[in-house]
């Protein structure tokens, strides 16, 4: 499935960008996944502790806090990695709700086509000519914001993608030979899509779950900075970054650093979708 | 081809319509506006919130409310604000020449940088430049534009104050949003225009002009850019929501006085009217894109005329 540049020339001698791509994508969503989750073990007062007596310490200073504290005395670096749990709880549960409503939903409408295709179609139409933000912004000040609505909210207005995806690749798929094949053997429609069309359409799909997840970890981090989503009272990176614009002028680094760790984790999945768009889908469906 | 245009004018004013009316649904489940017009005002009786509501006009149906609204958008009338009562389309007509010269100052920037990067990329593909250029790209792809924009307000007006941090103080204050813009246009454009050139640089014709002796500046942007101009224009058309999405965002937190700004005041306030209009005329924005791409597509491929 790959193109073989590695063929036309000999390995080693230069510089390979398919495997530099997987390698740093993997250590780096590896590495800020287990320090994420890890970060409530390495402190346990999960970035709540105030050292009022060490207000505003510059980073790289002091062993007691590597990357400084905020005005109120809490550990920057604490805080950041316990509060990358909650990017990484919308990330993951956002992805999986939309793909699998979406996957469900495309498939039956590639397949059966009809009414229900159609419909599927005018909702895709109606989700590209809406103003994404403002959609979430009006959404999000009816029911709340708060962690759960998030999700909900990501999962109802990206659902489309994935059943557009697999629309597309089912309506060609069907057409393909073994599965006539298939059903000139009685194969049912429900053992015909799980066994014969959702492997076949499956690879794009991880794609596009991937590049979410490190879209929807952004998405989250500005709707918690506009004040619209996850509790500021709860440590988060878009609240952190709404926190810290207050007081940019005198403490940086309580800036900064929440948006390095963001810019960290999502180059980390981006790399590491792009290194699967190489694989899995080099006729770029995604 | 006129069947065709029919059929996409027709889808997408029924897009228009959907859009609206979810989003005047939805409004109207934000909050009561009596409420939040008679904050602070001492002892309010239902009475008094139930007069306000009729005088709004919002003590009629849904429906009625909604067909009313449409009736008058047609002719360029979206209401009077809520809040001091200034009719909606001056608002609009206010704010939409500050959102249009940020979004076509970051565009061009954002040509001028991509365009040549682009092809770069795709002439060196797989070597040194190449992956430079993705990297980059990437990289810009990977951290929240509000983020974007409050290290460039760190670096330029408070490390080195050259600029304005936010508002409207003369030309100086476009700088910053629009090279925040431009800088996260470019990511994404760079993308676009190497796999766009990598396609049309393996087609023979290229090869036709590389052989006659042409200089390859002249193949690439005579010949290369021309020809994926199209698919081009495409994906920049479907990216459009994003575009404008982006430009929300980073109006608010630039407090520039555009659309975007608009719109956040008018949910925070509960500003029905203000809110509908905006999202109506974005809306309308982006679907008007679309159908221009679309359209132009068609024109040049036959098989998506017919489609």
């Amino acid at each position: 499935m790959t193109t073989q540049t590695a063929v036309f020339q000999p390995t080693g001698r230069r510089f390979d960008w398919r495997s530099f791509e997987f390698l740093g994508g993997a250590v780096l969503t590896g590495l800020m996944a287990a320090l994420v989750l890890l970060s409530v073990h390495i402190f346990p007062d999960r970035g709540a502790a105030m050292d009022l007596a060490a207000r505003l310490a510059t980073p790289f200073a002091s062993p007691a806090h590597w990357l400084g504290t905020d005005p109120l005395g809490r550990d920057v670096l604490a805080r950041v990695l316990v509060g990358g749990r909650i990017s990484l709880l919308v990330g993951s549960l956002s992805v999986l709700g939309a793909s699998l409503l979406g996957i469900v939903i495309g498939l039956v409408a590639g397949y059966y086509r009809g009414f229900w295709d159609m419909l599927l179609m005018r909702c895709v139409d109606v989700q590209l000519a809406l103003p994404f933000i403002l959609v979430a912004l009006t959404f999000i000040s009816i029911l709340g914001g708060g962690l759960g609505n998030i999700i909900l909210f990501m999962i109802v207005s990206q659902w489309v993608q994935y059943a557009r995806l697999v629309r597309g690749m089912v309506l060609s798929v069907r057409e393909r030979e073994f599965v006539m094949a298939a059903r000139a053997f009685g194969v049912r429609d429900l053992a015909m899509l799980r066994h014969h069309i959702l492997p076949n359409v499956i690879g794009p799909v991880i794609i596009l779950m991937t590049l979410n997840v490190a879209n929807n970890i952004l998405l989250e981090s500005s709707l918690t900075f506009l004040g619209l989503g996850v509790d500021p009272l709860i440590p988060s990176w878009g609240g952190m970054l709404a926190d810290g614009r207050t007081y940019l002028q005198t403490a940086w680094w309580v800036t900064v650093f929440p948006g390095l760790a963001i810019m960290l984790t999502v180059l980390g999945l981006n790399l590491l979708g792009d290194w699967l768009r190489d694989r899995l889908d080099p006729s770029g469906k995604v | 081809m006129s069947v065709f245009l029919i059929k996409r004018v027709l889808q997408a004013v029924f897009v228009v319509l959907v859009v609206t009316l979810l989003v005047s649904y939805a409004v109207r489940l934000t909050g009561d506006p009596a409420l939040m017009l008679t904050q602070g005002a001492g002892s309010v009786t239902e009475e008094d919130l139930a007069n306000i509501r009729t005088g709004l006009g919002l003590d009629r149906s849904f429906l009625a409310q909604y067909t009313d609204f449409v009736g008058h958008a047609l002719v360029g009338d979206f209401g009077r604000s809520f809040l001091g009562g200034t009719p909606v389309a001056r608002l609009l007509a206010d704010a939409l020449p500050a959102t249009l010269a940020l979004a076509l100052v970051s565009l061009f920037l954002s040509v001028l940088v991509s365009v040549p990067l682009g092809i770069q990329a795709a002439v060196h593909k797989g070597k040194g430049a190449d992956q430079c250029i993705r990297v980059v790209s990437l990289i810009g792809l990977s951290f929240p534009n509000f983020w974007l924009a409050i290290m460039l307000v760190l670096l330029l007006s408070i490390t080195f104050p050259l600029l304005p941090p936010s508002g409207w103080d003369g030309p100086a204050s476009l700088v910053l949003p629009a090279l925040t813009m431009a800088i996260i246009l470019s990511a994404t454009n760079v993308r676009l225009v190497r796999t766009a050139m990598l396609e049309t640089l393996s087609a023979q014709y290229i090869m036709v002009a590389r052989s006659k002796g042409l200089k390859e500046r002249v193949v690439l942007y005579k010949h290369a850019l021309r020809n994926c101009a199209i698919p081009l224009i495409t994906y920049i058309g479907l990216q459009f929501g994003n575009l404008i999405g982006g430009l929300v965002v980073i109006e608010k937190v630039f407090n520039w006085p555009g659309l975007g700004t608009l719109a956040f005041d008018a949910i925070s306030g509960r500003d029905y009217p203000v809110l509908q209009g905006t999202v109506t005329v974005l809306s309308l924005v982006i679907v008007a894109v679309n159908l221009l791409v679309d359209v132009a597509y068609g024109l040049v491929d036959p098989r998506i005329r017919n489609r």
